[in-house]
C-alpha cells in the first residue's frame, strides 16, 4: 500500500510503510549509507506529515519484513496483545503521539499499554518526537526488574561496572573492579567483556567475579559477556552463571550474523532460569543492541536503522531481561556520524525500549573516528538521567582499554546521581553505606586509606 | 612526560590504591574533586583524545614514503580510493573499498603478468601509523619474502583506503596474495597502531572472514621483528595451502 502527501503542489509518494518510516527518520549517516534517507529536508517532513496520518492498525497488517521470511516478524505478530492495544486501536501515529504526551496518560497506563505496542508503532511515533518528547515520555515509564537487587525504580540510576582488560588478566580486572566498587559502581551488573570467547578463560572470570561477590556479600549480579553458546556450555559444566548475555538485532538475518536465533535464546533463557540464582527475582537475561547492526550485517531488508533497532527490543522483551542496553555510539561514524546523531539515537533507543516495557540502559559512548567528544557524552548522559535511564556504564576514567572506545566513568555516574538526586539500587545502596563507601545521604565518603576490598587485589 | 601540564597547587591527590595501577593501564585511582575528576586527569584524557583525533585526520607523507620505498627496487604505484576526503571516507566505507577510476586504469595498464605477493601501504584510520611503522616493518619483511623466492608485485601506496581496497589492487596486479599495511582505528592510548591484513586469492566482494590480521604493530605493542616474523610465517603457509582467513587461523595456531 502506498502513502502520499502533497506540499505546494509537489506530491510525495512513498510506496510502502518501510520506505515511509525510513524517509521520516531524522538524518543519520547509516540511512544515507543504505540509500534510504530522505533526499531533502522537505521530503523528510513530508514523510513525517504522512506518517502522522497512518492508522496504527496498518502496522498489524503490513509487515515490514514478510511474516514467512523472518522469525522476528512472526514473534512480533504472534505475541501482539490485542486487548492491550484496544484502547488505542483507532489511533493514527500522530494521535498516539498527542495521547502519549497528555497528563492523563500516566505510568500505569503506559505499563498496561506496552504489550499492545509493536516495535514498528513505537519507532514510527519516535520519528515524530522532539528530543524533549523522547525524554518526557521515557520518564513516565517505569520498568522494574530483579535478580539480587531491584533495578529501574523511579529516582534510581544503576551502573554496569565494566572492568575490562585487553588480555583478561585477573589482577588487572580485579584492580578496575575494586576501583569501581569504591566509587559506588556496579549495581546493574559486574560485567566483563572478555577479550576471548575461550570457555576456560570465561569460566575463570565468572568464578573470580562470583568469589568477590560472595566474599563481600555484594547485592548485585555478575556476567561475562561471552557468546550465548559459550554461556550454555558453561552452565552445563556448573559454572556460576547469573545472567545469560547476548548481542541481538531486529531481523532474523541480523541475529544469524550474531550466531543466534530465537530458539537458541529460549534455550539460554531456560538454562539460566534453571539455576535459580536470583534471590529477589528471576530476570536472567542481559541483551545488548545498537542501531546499524542490521545494515552492517547486510540484514536490514530495506528498513531504516532505528526501526531495525526497535524490532530488536521485541526480541529482548520476549525473554523478560534484567538489563538491555543500546551500545549507541560504538558502531562508528558510518552509522551515527557525530555527537548530534549519537545523542538523538541514544534518546530514541531509550524511549523505544522503555515504552515497549524494557529495563533500558544506554552505553553513552563514542569511538575516536566519530565527530564526538566528552562534551557530547555529558549532554546525552544528562538527558538520559532526566529521562530516567535504568543504567549506564561505569568504566575507569571513561576509557575502555580493551574495546578501545570511550564510555561513561564512575565519576560520571556520581555526577549524574548528585546533580539529579538519583540513588543506586536500594539493596546496593545499603551495602555501600555498610561498607563505608557512601554516607546516609548517598554521597561518596573520602577515599579510605585501607579498605578490605583492596586486599582482593594486593593481598 | 614533557607534554603533561604542570600540576596545580592543591591538586586533588590520586586515591590511596594508586599502587593498583601496576596491574592495569586502565584509568583507576584517579582521585576526585567533588564528583569530578582532577584537572590533571581531565587534561591527560583530552590530550590522549587529541592525539587520536589528529591521527584520524593525519595525511600520508606520500613524497617521503615514495622516496624511501625505492630502496626495495620494486615499481611503485600511488593510488587512491573513490572517497574524496576524510569526511566522506568516514561516512562511506563503500567508497574507501573501491579504486578511483584513474587509479584503476593506471594499475591495469602496467600490471605484471603475475606475482606471489602484492604489498599495499594505506592510510586507513591513522596515516600516522603508516608514516611511522610501515618502512621499519617492510625492511624486515621484504628481505624474508625475497629470500624465500616469492615474487613480489609492484608496491602500492593507497590514500583514503579501507582494507578491502587491497582486493581490487591484488586483482589488478595479478597477485596470488595481497598484504595491506593500514592504520587502525586509533585508541585513546594507541593513536599509531598499524594493522596488517592479508588475503589469498583476492577478489572484490570478499569479507573479513577471508582474511587474516596481525594487529597492534608498534613499538609499544607488537614489535617490528615479531610482526615481520609472524607475517612471514603466515604468508608462507597461506601460499602453500592456497587459502587464508578462518581456516588458516584455525589450522596454524599462529593467531589467537
Amino acid at each position: 500500500m502506498s502513502y502520499r502527501h502533497t506540499i505546494r503542489q509537489r506530491v510525495y509518494e512513498f510506496p510502502d510503510l518501510k520506505t515511509l518510516l525510513a524517509k521520516a527518520s531524522p538524518l543519520r549517516s547509516g540511512d544515507v549509507l543504505a540509500g534510504l534517507a530522505a533526499e531533502t529536508y522537505e521530503e523528510r517532513v513530508a514523510a513525517q506529515l504522512t506518517l502522522a496520518d497512518v492508522p496504527l492498525r496498518n502496522f498489524l497488517h503490513e509487515a515490514l519484513i514478510p511474516y514467512e521470511q523472518d522469525e522476528v516478524t512472526r514473534l512480533i505478530m504472534d505475541t501482539h496483545d490485542a486487548a492491550a492495544f484496544a484502547p488505542i486501536s483507532h489511533f493514527t501515529v500522530g494521535q498516539l503521539r498527542d495521547w502519549l504526551l497528555a497528563e492523563a496518560t500516566d505510568t500505569a497506563v503506559l505499563q498496561g499499554l506496552a504489550p499492545g505496542l509493536t516495535p514498528e508503532m513505537v519507532a514510527a511515533v519516535s520519528k515524530l518526537l522532539r528530543n524533549q518528547d523522547l525524554i518526557a515520555l521515557a520518564r513516565k515509564c517505569e520498568v522494574v526488574t530483579q535478580f539480587r537487587n531491584t533495578l529501574g525504580l523511579r529516582g534510581h540510576l544503576a551502573t554496569r561496572l565494566q572492568p575490562n582488560h585487553p588480555t583478561d588478566d585477573a589482577r588487572g580486572i580485579a584492580a578496575s573492579l575494586v576501583d569501581g566498587l569504591l566509587y559506588g559502581s556496579g549495581d546493574a551488573v559486574l560485567g566483563i567483556n572478555p577479550a576471548t570467547d575461550n570457555p576456560r578463560v570465561v569460566r575463570n572470570l565468572l568464578e573470580m567475579l562470583d568469589a568477590v561477590r560472595e566474599q563481600y556479600q555484594i547485592p548485585t549480579q555478575t556476567c561475562v559477556l561471552s557468546h550465548v553458546t559459550t554461556t550454555l556450555q558453561l552452565i552445563e559444566q556448573g559454572a556460576p552463571v547469573d545472567l545469560a548475555f547476548q548481542s541481538i538485532g531486529g531481523t532474523e538475518a541480523t541475529n544469524a550474523s550474531f550466531g543466534v536465533h530465537l530458539g537458541l535464546l529460549q534455550e539460554a533463557y531456560e538454562a539460566a532460569l534453571s539455576l535459580h540464582r536470583g534471590t529477589l527475582g528471576q530476570n536472567v537475561m542481559y541483551f545488548e543492541t545498537g542501531q546499524g547492526s542490521a545494515l552492517s550485517a547486510g540484514a536490514h531488508h530495506g528498513l531504516d536503522q532505528q526501526t531495525c533497532e526497535a524490532r530488536a527490543y521485541a526480541v529482548a522483551r520476549h525473554f523478560k531481561p534484567l538489563l538491555v542496553n543500546s551500545v549507541v555510539g560504538f558502531i562508528g561514524p558510518e552509522y551515527l556520524y557525530d555527537g548530534k546523531q549519537i545523542v538523538r539515537a541514544g534518546l530514541e533507543d531509550h524511549f523505544c525500549g522503555k515504552l515497549l516495557g524494557l529495563p533500558m540502559g544506554v552505553d553513552v559512548c563514542y569511538t575516536n573516528h566519530a565527530e564526538a567528544d566528552q562534551d557530547d557524552m555529558d549532554t546525552l548522559l544528562t538527558m538520559l538521567g532526566v529521562a530516567g535511564c535504568t543504567f549506564i556504564m561505569g568504566i575507569p576514567g571513561a576509557d575502555d582499554i580493551m574495546l578501545g572506545y570511550q564510555s561513561t566513568s564512575f565519576h560520571d555516574a556520581l555526577y549524574l546521581r548528585h546533580t539529579l538526586g538519583l540513588r543506586p539500587a536500594p539493596e546496593f545502596e545499603a551495602w555501600l553505606q555498610q561498607q563505608g563507601i557512601f554516607n546516609e545521604g548517598g554521597q561518596l565518603l573520602p577515599a579510605p586509606e585501607k579498605h578490605r576490598l583492596l586486599t582482593q587485589v594486593s593481598g | 612526560m614533557s607534554d603533561t601540564p604542570t600540576p596545580l597547587p592543591e591538586n586533588p591527590a590520586p586515591d590511596p590504591w594508586l599502587g593498583l595501577r601496576r596491574y592495569t593501564a586502565a584509568r583507576i585511582a584517579l582521585g576526585r574533586t567533588g564528583t569530578s575528576v582532577p584537572l590533571r586527569e581531565l587534561l591527560a584524557f583530552r590530550l590522549a583524545h587529541a592525539h587520536a583525533r589528529d591521527a584520524v585526520y593525519s595525511l600520508l607523507e606520500t613524497e617521503r614514503l615514495l622516496g624511501e620505498l625505492e630502496e626495495f627496487k620494486l615499481p611503485i604505484y600511488h593510488v587512491r580510493s573513490q572517497a574524496e576526503n576524510r569526511s566522506q571516507y568516514l561516512q562511506r566505507p563503500d567508497l574507501g573499498r573501491t579504486l578511483h577510476e584513474d587509479s584503476s586504469r593506471a594499475l591495469q595498464d602496467s600490471a605484471p603478468a603475475s606475482s606471489d605477493v602484492a604489498l599495499v601501504l594505506a592510510d586507513g584510520l591513522s596515516a600516522t601509523a603508516l608514516n611511522q611503522h610501515a618502512l621499519p616493518l617492510l625492511r624486515l619483511l621484504v628481505p624474508r619474502l625475497q629470500q624465500a623466492s616469492f615474487q613480489l608485485a609492484p608496491l602500492t601506496v593507497a590514500e583514503q583506503a579501507r582494507v578491502a581496497l587491497s582486493d581490487e589492487i591484488g586483482v589488478a596486479l595479478h597477485a596470488q596474495l595481497v598484504l595491506i599495511l593500514i592504520g587502525e582505528r586509533p585508541g585513546l592510548s594507541s593513536p599509531d597502531s598499524l594493522g596488517a591484513y592479508f588475503t589469498y586469492g583476492p577478489r572484490p566482494g570478499l569479507t573479513d572472514d577471508a582474511r587474516n590480521c596481525v594487529s597492534n604493530i608498534r613499538p609499544e605493542g607488537l614489535s617490528y621483528p615479531a610482526a615481520a616474523e609472524k607475517l612471514f610465517l603466515l604468508i608462507q603457509e597461506s601460499l602453500r595451502r592456497q587459502l587464508s582467513g578462518v581456516k588458516l587461523k584455525d589450522e596454524t595456531g599462529l593467531l589467537e
